[in-house]
């Protein structure tokens, strides 16, 4: 499959949030105004492309030649973990400006399912390296779009007459199933 | 007695992780297509949990607090290793159809809130029995979503056909959206129920008022 492809499948058609169902958690906590939900999507996509470029690399020189494979769920979220710590500590330093914007997100991250599932994927998808890390492209930007849709929608929410039955929490899974619905309409753009 | 069964209960509807305190939703939608799914995916969980709280609760007062995150980790993430090569190995096609949202317990917010809300505090009887409610609190949202959707969607249970033959399936329940629509009901009916068990419970307060 050509790079574009797997860019198009993973942002669009197979989007992690509407299709796949991983990052609800953020998807719900954090997309209560625009520029959070931009904020904690960059986040997200910085992350992503880091752990894919180290976990890569790390599975298939470290693992696979020591037989350690059983140790990928563990070696895997450590190196997520401290990636994140990592960047939180160079971004405090060096640049505070993108910190303090971004900083609070960060620390959520860690525990971001998307994140885990990616590194996974690329691995059990056979990917090479520009493949995986092109794929971890595609999902974040899949994440951010879906991140910035559910802000805007959440913005009407406010105003709008929501069933009483509704009120609260389930109306936004309610307009997540239709959002969903509109993007399962970009299945037939891959084959 | 009581005071253990108080701890077991509230992970069932006052405190249930999925539709009251909104944490571990991804693997909520996405196992819950059919119900087999639904059974396994809870089982995994609950093993995980119920293991992961023990061994904390067990060892809450050698952990040092300023490393007790990675530490958490590095537990709950053997626990999941063990559930999935075991499931692998006896039972390949569940593994096969949950895919990778067994690996990704490590990541489920509902067992590192409790472990560290309430493991890493309490003793290891209270920490198996909150392990133990949490579980069953999360497989029956499980099992729940995923019989409607699977009786709906396919007509089936378990993949035995139960609808009668005239019955045309309802694509959409098998489809990501019908996921998040059938959640959305669930919450809004777990809401009805805390608050009718509210009112149950102050009815008698208020006649001996």
């Amino acid at each position: 499959m050509n790079v574009i492809g797997i860019f198009l499948a993973a942002s669009l058609t197979d989007n992690v949030l509407l299709m796949r169902f991983l990052g609800l958690c953020p998807f719900i906590g954090m997309s209560a105004d625009v520029n959070k939900s931009v904020g904690m999507g960059l986040a997200v996509t910085f992350v992503m492309v880091m752990a894919t470029a180290v976990t890569w690399p790390l599975y298939h020189f470290l693992l696979v030649p020591l037989e350690l494979t059983f140790l990928q769920i563990l070696v895997f979220i450590l190196v997520i973990a401290s990636l994140v710590q990592l960047v939180e500590f160079f971004l405090k330093k060096n640049v505070p400006s993108l910190y303090a914007s971004m900083g609070i997100y960060l620390p959520l991250i860690t525990t971001n399912c998307a994140i885990l599932a990616v590194t996974f994927d690329n691995i059990s998808k056979g990917y090479g390296l520009l493949e995986s890390v092109v794929y971890a492209v595609g999902v974040a930007f899949g994440f951010l779009v879906a991140m910035v849709l559910m802000a805007g929608i959440r913005s009407r929410l406010r105003t709008a007459p929501v069933p009483k039955f509704l009120e609260g929490t389930p109306i936004l899974f309610a307009a997540t199933s239709l959002l969903a619905t509109a993007f399962m309409g970009f299945s037939g753009l891959i084959k | 007695m009581q005071r253990l069964w108080k701890i077991f209960s509230k992970g069932i509807v006052y405190e249930n992780p999925l539709l009251m305190l909104m944490i571990g939703l991804c693997s909520a939608v996405a196992v819950t297509s059919s119900v087999a799914n639904a059974v396994g995916m809870g089982g995994a969980m609950t093993f995980v949990i119920v293991f992961a709280e023990l061994v904390i609760s067990l060892f809450r007062k050698l952990i040092p607090n300023d490393a007790r995150i990675p530490i958490f980790i590095i537990v709950i993430a053997a626990f999941t290793t063990i559930i999935d090569l075991s499931m692998k190995a006896y039972l390949p096609e569940l593994s096969k159809s949950l895919g990778v949202f067994i690996p990704l317990i490590v990541v489920n917010c509902i067992i590192m809130g409790r472990v560290e809300a309430f493991a890493s505090k309490e003793k290891p009887l209270d920490a198996v029995v909150d392990a133990l409610g949490m579980g069953v609190g999360y497989t029956w949202v499980l099992i729940g979503i995923a019989a409607f959707r699977e009786l709906l969607g396919n007509g089936t249970l378990f993949a035995a056909q139960v609808m009668p033959e005239a019955f045309q399936p309802i694509l959409f329940f098998t489809l990501p959206p019908g996921g998040f629509m059938v959640f959305a009901l669930f919450i809004s009916f777990n809401i009805w129920l805390k608050k009718a068990m509210e009112r149950r419970a102050a009815a008698p307060a208020k006649e001996a008022a």
